[in-house]
């Protein structure tokens, strides 16, 4: 069955998620992802939006993450004092997902500014809660496009923190989550799970070479001990995207 | 009990003076568009736009030239992209600079906080490893008094006026949001003056007959404004959907300052309030927003003699 790099991407994010119980969805792919884990590897996993929703069962996908549909039928709404200061200040939150313009090689991530801050040549959208919840997640998963323009040996700026200047740089400053875990790209995945807490390959998606993943990762890439194949979509995966949340094409 | 009543016009001349910090809020649901139009009707200049998520209608006015400074913490078209309008005098001080205050989510709430009630600062568990706090000297490290560690603070934010659009109100302000209740009820507790607008105004009986649904107390509003469909193309819960296809077409809209100054032209100084605006896009448009009914379970608060 033929399937786009996007659709890979999405699939793996959400095959993640399997056994994980309280997720932080971001906007974009995360929304997408962890909307697909919900419909199939994950059913009681349970979706948090910064919009204060807890437990939101929607039924649509929602272009923004304070869509409507996110209310109706949800277990509990609540004001981001709450969400922010009870739920996810206070460790409630397993798995955040989050994306970048740009990451280096410890998962640290830039959404602020390409160039100068104070003259910026792009302006991004900023921190949203990318920042805290970076801070506080338990776990995040990273899902970004890999690209030598995303993947980046030094960021222009750091929005939000991943293991910082790697080893135990992070823990030292008492960040209470442990941090970046994965990075889901269209080419390939990575983890942290080195003494380094550097950005390793530990898979390839069908088709996909690891020069070619090299030659897209602006630093010396590690490999891990064994890099294995990501298994294509399912023909199920593929149609709980296309048909029920993304009919028309966006993420494609 | 005091009647609140002002037409949006009269309480935005009343409120909204030059130079002013103004907080519309609302996290993707209940933006008062209909107010940040009639600000641009109005002719404000040097306002301080407060927002945790600027969305259009800050697009808007900075493009309209009403705003030299803004306070946020994330500056995006929720799912579609940027924000090219705010981008634009950014990057190229088009048609004014812009100068950018900017927190995190969680500051952003802190700051309401603190300011609510009346705290010096408010801690969080952010900032740390980001370089946020190094462009923005207003978030600072301080030390645990009691463990010595080090953690984040920011400072209270008092706006000189929100704005809060909500489902229904008395005639007094007893304000009932339902639905994303973002972070309305803390802007509107730090604010110097709040004005309140609603798609419907009701007894003070039904306020009464479901108080956990009082967000905002009439002791805190000055205004009541009577505005329906006021938050368009955002949206209010149960009443209408959020009208994507605009924030679709903002999109391509915005690229270009001329194509921006013409659309502020034709649905905003050529619409001289809210129901030509509305005219304008067409009851069927309208309709199509609506949602079918999804009625709670009635909850019964007991009588007791």
């Amino acid at each position: 069955m033929n399937y786009t790099a996007s659709e890979m991407m999405i699939v793996a994010a959400a095959r993640a998620l399997a056994g994980v119980r309280t997720v932080f969805v971001g906007v974009g792919l995360p929304n997408i992802a962890c909307n697909l884990a919900r419909r199939t590897i994950a059913p009681d996993l349970e979706l948090i939006y910064a919009a204060g929703v807890y437990g939101a069962r929607p039924a649509r996908l929602p272009l923004s993450i304070g869509d409507p549909t996110l209310v109706t039928g949800a277990t509990s709404i609540m004001s981001q004092a709450d969400l922010f200061g009870l739920y996810l200040q206070g460790g409630l939150v397993d798995v955040a997902l989050l994306g970048g313009a740009q990451i280096d090689r410890f998962g640290n991530l830039n959404t602020t500014v390409i160039g100068d801050y104070a003259r910026p040549k792009v302006r991004l959208p900023g921190s949203g809660g990318a920042c805290e919840i970076a801070a506080n997640a338990r776990r995040t998963f990273i899902i970004m496009r890999l690209t030598r323009r995303a993947f980046v040996e030094r960021l222009d700026f750091v929005t939000s923190p991943g293991h910082l200047a790697g080893g135990d740089s992070r823990a030292r400053l008492g960040l209470p989550g442990a941090g970046p875990a994965l990075v889901v790209t269209d080419l390939a995945l990575f983890d942290f799970a080195n003494p380094e807490r550097a950005m390793q390959l530990i898979a390839i998606h069908p088709g996909v070479t690891i020069d070619q993943v090299r030659a897209e990762v602006g630093w010396n890439l590690r490999l891990a001990d064994h890099i294995t194949t990501t298994p294509s979509p399912t023909p199920e995966e593929l149609r709980v995207v296309r048909e029920e949340l993304d009919p028309e094409g966006i993420y494609r | 009990m005091s009647d609140k009543r002002l037409s949006l016009r009269d309480a935005i001349a009343r409120y909204v003076q030059d130079g002013m910090a103004v907080a519309i809020e609302g996290f993707t649901a209940c933006i008062c568009f209909a107010a940040g139009h009639e600000i641009i009707r109005q002719r404000r200049r040097n306002l301080t736009l407060i927002r945790m998520t600027p969305d259009l209608i800050y697009d808007q006015m900075v493009a309209a030239g009403v705003a030299c400074k803004l306070i946020f913490s994330y500056l995006g078209n929720p799912g579609v992209g940027s924000l090219n309008a705010i981008r634009r005098a950014v990057e190229q001080g088009i048609p004014q600079p812009l100068e950018l205050e900017e927190y995190s989510h969680y500051g952003m709430v802190g700051r309401y906080i603190a300011g609510a009630s009346r705290l010096p600062f408010f801690p969080l568990r952010s900032y740390t490893g980001s370089d946020m706090p190094r462009v923005n000297p207003r978030i600072r490290m301080v030390d645990d008094p009691y463990s010595g560690a080090p953690v984040a603070v920011v400072p209270p934010l008092n706006p000189d006026v929100a704005i809060i659009h909500a489902q229904r109100a008395d005639v007094a302000g007893n304000t009932q949001l339902w639905g994303l209740i973002g972070s309305q009820k803390e802007v509107a507790f730090a604010a110097r003056r709040r004005i309140v607008v609603v798609e419907e105004i009701v007894d003070e009986a039904v306020i009464r007959s479901d108080p956990n649904r009082t967000i905002i107390p009439g002791l805190i509003v000055d205004a009541v404004v009577h505005e329906p469909f006021g938050a368009h193309p955002s949206y209010v819960q149960g009443y209408y959907d959020r009208d994507n296809q605009l924030y679709l077409e903002w999109d391509r809209i915005s690229r270009n300052h001329q194509q921006v100054v013409a659309w502020l032209e034709e649905w905003v100084y050529g619409a001289p309030d809210r129901a030509a605006y509305l005219e304008k896009l067409g009851a069927e448009r309208l309709a199509r927003l609506r949602p079918a009914p999804a009625p709670a379970a009635p909850v019964d608060y007991g009588a007791y003699q």
